[in-house]
């Protein structure tokens, strides 16, 4: 089946170069010696030009601009990406990251000259530690998985603390990437836990684990199946009797905002995704921030320095001796705290309680529309995001990663495919608060027309895509003969 | 509120549909004594126009580069941003598309990120660059624990010029995996090589050096290299990438990785986040290094396109064997760096470079013409350098700021020998007028 | 019908030995290629290496996995099959051929009794299967 699309634009930037363009301007020299090779010895220059392109500006624009609309953005595109949470991101964040007091502070200007920036972070770690049930939080983690890592560490820390020496950290076997590879970065061995047919924990195998060489149990609530684990305080109490530290994965936060908080349920450090909950923009893959949230008894291991108010005055404090240490040079994503903090402002409690009480409405709905045609992973209700299998359509020869590429065709962004890991053909679909019936309603209509098509003409799927700027692409290739680069 | 679309009629026949008789009942899952009682005892939300005013007014707090004259330098700069870099990365196709899993849907992003590796790679001397890591400083850490992988030994050796900041990240990296790490002193500004070839042996994965380093001093690097191979070592190459259109590439002096804080590519100093962390490696090493690679294939029809490839080594699939935990990268940031170096281009970035370490060295002059200023260091410098002062750097640092003018970073609080020394840095953005206020200005504060 | 030739010993980790003498020649078998996909790249310890068995030798990569190859064995390396460098495609083509791995050289001949027969390998694989 041929392409229905006319041909889209195929051009790296280095093939629209052409030698002594320039898209740059800069002053001339005004200080009398200009020449590097008077002021620095020759050993220490250039010996061969790098060969970056030489483009007019227009050129640039022109360029970046058809490149971005081979692109599917969440502003075109209704993206239901489980776990995910691609929700709006508010513009007014945007202009508030750019404003030249934060935008163009420099991170070591001396603590006095950035009373702005400092009261920022202080009151956003506030907040978000009252989201979380916490008693204190630290912005420095870059990403969720640093965010993991900064937490598991201070797990770490605090176990040596006390005189134990814990080796291992349970995991779900239904638990994100990112869990076991940061428990494995801080030195643990990773020991999985079995999940019941409905994808909740095993209670009973997680007791057989417990013991006092486990440190941790790392768990997301609402779970990667979309449902609040039953029997969550259950666990944290049976954890805490054995010594052991709960953690929670804070991706799917936005279920649970002004409903419930991982400090309450028992939990000692959870950490939050600001380009998820938080609507800092996902950029195509980053940036985002990672902060993680503490009980008092891990706070002094918190990474350093800590955004402390003496008084009036808000400070760095670099006096923790207990610390961790960093993960970041500085103090953390500042530009994502700020459009953190102006959208945990403009929502306040009752805003951030709609937030999560639309998203399940949402994500029950699209489950009920959706439920007669893929098999629910589990029973409803879910919270803010629900998981089918596409294992009927797989009998037809149609699986979940078709079904995905048949919706781009439809106009949507595909759900995320195959997690988790204990599902089988999963599609884990979060359409998040932002979105309209309208949306949903469109959306729930194409998932049934790909039902329907998997039975009647399943060559349409699996030929799918055939109107995106590139169909199917040779992964294979790709990963046998690695070509990263361009060369002329 | 105006993110939120359902209307009490739509959230009426959604429930309708779902056949439940309120939003409780779906939330009926949560154990009620887990639930909240109240609201979150978080401050009353803003309308935009207040929320607006109050933001404005702790920007105001700050005193930011372009309020203040800014000689200030330490991993964060301020070099040129040209102007369409912004509204470039402002289109919503880029800044809130997803990570590029789905390519058909992604070929903007993983077209520019290709670009991005293939420019890093040229500026850097290096065979392949990733994606981006989180900002210069976890690059390293992850390059450590590259390193260590790669050859099974345990102990890193950084030589002292390396950001001290960079060197306690790469110590929490390190210590999961209980990595000794050892410190190649600099008495004189630069590593002492003699030293270094001491401490580098069997046991070493490796040595790390960083050039110009945080005093703004050039480093052997090539002399490094040959220590660090001798022993069976990979030399690991910090530097800033806005420099190498003018230093000499660290990889053909002998970097087996390369890793560098990326924030002037056109990234806004931003309070020191969001960076860009930089890394690339010597082909060999392509399957060890962490973070994400877009590589080129074709589709069914026979079109060029590009993918994320060799994924199987991230934590998505990995898990608990992954090269690295890493899961976003700084996408957006990477983009401004790309766009940044397709308008500088071959003739541009030379010039930052040029006109930077111009200014730096009359800085320098200028600067020191005062009575009891002086260079601290002999080395050469690029675009930044260490003076000692005869008053406290925090005084004259305070001083000169009731002229508007960030003069430097007071070192005393990174090493005790420095303190009584100011690192000042000097982009292209200074003017001549510029220096020769700052020179008056300091000429006073030091009480000549 | 599961292609399991009946000359050769197999582990549960779906590796194959061929014993030659007091040397055995390794590889992974068609289920385990079929199971990865297309595979993308081989690592390989390098000859003179020691190998224990039911220890990690090396990885096999594919476009969705990475899999640990575990030594079925215990030995010395004295070959390892270059060709897979430039044509790791041998693997997933011809398994229990062209796709070989390595040979060692055993250490303690009585560990060749450890080994799964052909029939058990197959019932295994038949289990595994749904």
């Amino acid at each position: 089946m041929s392409r229905a699309a006319p041909a889209s634009y195929d051009q790296l930037v280095f093939e629209v170069s052409s030698p002594g363009r320039v898209g740059y301007s800069l002053p001339e020299c005004d200080v009398p010696e200009a020449d590097p090779q008077t002021l620095l010895p020759a050993r220490y220059l250039r010996s061969v030009a790098p060969a970056l392109p030489e483009v007019s500006e227009f050129d640039v624009v022109r360029h970046y601009s058809r490149l971005s609309r081979l692109n599917y953005g969440l502003d075109t595109h209704f993206y239901p990406l489980g776990s995910c949470t691609m929700k709006y991101n508010p513009r007014l964040n945007e202009d508030m990251a750019r404003l030249p007091g934060f935008a163009r502070l420099h991170p070591l200007t001396p603590e006095g000259a950035a009373q702005g920036a400092l009261a920022l972070m202080h009151a956003l770690a506030a907040a978000l530690a009252e989201i979380a049930g916490m008693d204190a939080v630290s912005l420095q983690p870059a990403a969720g998985a640093q965010g993991e890592l900064a937490g598991i560490l201070m797990i770490r820390a605090y176990h040596r603390s006390r005189g134990e020496r814990r080796t291992k950290v349970l995991v779900p076997n239904s638990a994100h990437g990112t869990n076991p590879a940061s428990t494995a970065i801080a030195g643990y061995e990773v020991v999985e836990v079995k999940s019941t047919g409905t994808g909740e924990v095993d209670v009973d195998d997680l007791a057989r684990h417990l013991g006092p060489d486990v440190a941790a149990f790392m768990i997301t609530v609402p779970n990667t199946l979309g449902m609040f684990e039953p029997r969550v305080t259950e666990i944290t109490e049976m954890c805490h009797a054995s010594g052991v530290q709960v953690y929670m994965d804070g991706a799917n936060l936005n279920a649970i905002l002004g409903i419930t908080r991982p400090g309450d349920l028992g939990f000692d450090v959870c950490h939050f995704n600001l380009h998820k909950t938080f609507t800092t923009p996902h950029g195509g893959g980053g940036p985002g921030a990672g902060p993680v949230g503490v009980k008092a008894h891990l706070e002094p291991f918190l990474p350093l320095p800590v955004v402390a108010k003496r008084g009036a005055h808000y400070t760095l404090d670099w006096r923790r001796p207990m610390s961790i240490g960093k993960l970041q040079a500085f103090w953390g994503n500042f530009g994502m705290m700020v459009r953190a903090y102006t959208y945990i402002r403009t929502m306040g409690a009752d805003g951030l309680r709609l937030v999560s009480d639309n998203a399940v409405l949402n994500a029950n709905y699209i489950m009920k529309r959706l439920e007669s045609h893929y098999d629910p992973a589990a029973p409803g209700p879910c919270m803010h995001e629900c998981v089918l299998s596409a294992r009927r359509q797989k009998r037809q020869g149609v699986s979940a990663m078709d079904v995905g590429k048949r919706l781009l065709d439809l106009g949507f962004y595909a759900p995320s495919t195959y997690f988790p890991l204990i599902v089988d053909e999963a599609l884990m679909i979060e359409p998040t608060e932002t979105e309209s019936k309208q949306t949903l309603d469109a959306f729930c209509d194409a998932m049934i027309q790909i039902a329907r098509e998997a039975g009647e003409t399943p060559g349409v799927i699996q030929e799918a895509p055939l109107t995106t700027p590139v169909r199917r692409l040779d992964q294979t290739r790709a990963a046998r003969e690695p070509v990263l680069r361009w060369s002329p | 509120m105006r993110y939120i679309a359902n209307t009490r009629d739509e959230q009426r026949a959604m429930l309708d549909v779902i056949g439940a008789h309120s939003i409780e009942d779906l939330l009926m899952g949560i154990p009620a004594k887990a639930r909240l009682g109240q609201p979150l005892p978080l401050a009353p939300a803003l309308a935009e126009t207040d929320l607006v005013r109050h933001l404005r007014d702790l920007a105001a707090h700050n005193a930011d580069a372009d309020a203040y004259t800014c000689f200030l330098g330490g991993g964060s700069y301020d070099h040129y941003v040209p102007s369409p870099i912004s509204h470039l990365i402002s289109r919503g196709e880029f800044f809130t598309a997803y990570t590029p899993y789905q390519p058909e849907a992604s070929q903007g992003t993983l077209r520019t990120i290709f670009e991005y590796q293939t420019m890093i790679a040229e500026l850097s001397g290096m065979d392949v660059a990733n994606a981006s890591i989180y900002d210069g400083a976890s690059s390293l850490a992850e390059a450590a624990l590259m390193a260590h992988a790669v050859t099974s030994r345990s102990e890193i050796v950084l030589a002292s010029g390396v950001h001290p900041l960079a060197r306690r990240v790469v110590a929490t990296y390190c210590a999961g995996p209980g990595l000794r790490l050892r410190d190649a002193a600099a008495p004189e500004g630069t590593m002492d090589l003699g030293g270094a070839r001491a401490l580098v042996g069997p046991k070493t994965a490796a040595l790390v050096i960083q050039s110009p380093n945080f005093y703004g001093c050039l480093e052997d690097v090539a002399a490094a290299a040959e220590i660090a191979h001798g022993a069976g070592t990979l030399l690991v190459v910090a530097a800033d990438p806005v420099n190498l259109g003018v230093l000499e590439a660290p990889g053909r002096l002998g970097a087996d990785i390369y890793v560098g804080e990326g924030q002037g590519l056109g990234v806004p100093m931003s309070f020191g986040g969001p960076n860009l962390g930089v890394f690339a490696a010597k082909g060999e090493l392509v399957r060890r290094m962490p973070g994400r690679l877009v590589g080129a294939t074709v589709d069914v029809d026979g079109r060029r396109g590009f993918v994320l490839t060799l994924q199987t080594r991230e934590q998505h699939i990995r898990r608990a064997k992954a090269t690295s935990n890493i899961c976003t990268n700084v996408a957006l940031c990477a983009l401004m760096a790309t766009i940044y170096l397709a308008l500088l281009g071959k003739q541009g970035l030379a010039k930052v470079g040029e006109l930077s370490t111009a200014k730096a060295h009359y800085a320098a002059e200028r600067l020191t013409d005062i009575p009891g200023v002086a260079l601290r260091f002999p080395a050469p410098f690029f675009k930044e350098f260490v003076l000692t002062l005869p008053k406290s750097p925090a005084r004259v640092v305070r001083r000169l700021a009731k002229d508007r003018i960030l003069a430097g970073v007071p070192l005393g609080s990174f090493e005790k020998r420095l303190r009584d020394s100011l690192l000042v840095a000097v982009t292209e953005k200074r003017t001549r007028e510029e220096i020769d206020r700052f020179a008056t200005a300091l000429a006073k504060a030091v009480g000549s | 019908m599961a292609n399991v030739p009946s000359d050769l010993k197999y582990t549960k980790e779906h590796e194959w030995a061929q014993i030659e003498g007091d040397r055995a020649r390794v590889g992974i078998t068609a289920y385990a290629q079929e199971q990865l996909g297309d595979v993308v790249f081989v690592e390989l310890p390098t000859v003179g290496a020691t190998v224990t068995q039911h220890r990690g030798f090396g990885v096999v990569e594919s476009v969705k996995a990475v899999s640990d190859l575990f030594a079925p064995l215990s030995g010395k390396v004295v070959e390892i099959n270059g060709e897979l460098v430039n044509a790791p495609e041998l693997v997933n083509q011809d398994p229990y051929g062209r796709g070989w791995m390595m040979v060692i050289a055993l250490a303690n001949a009585a560990e060749v009794a450890e080994l799964l027969s052909p029939e058990r390998y197959e019932a295994l694989v038949a289990q595994a299967g749904h």
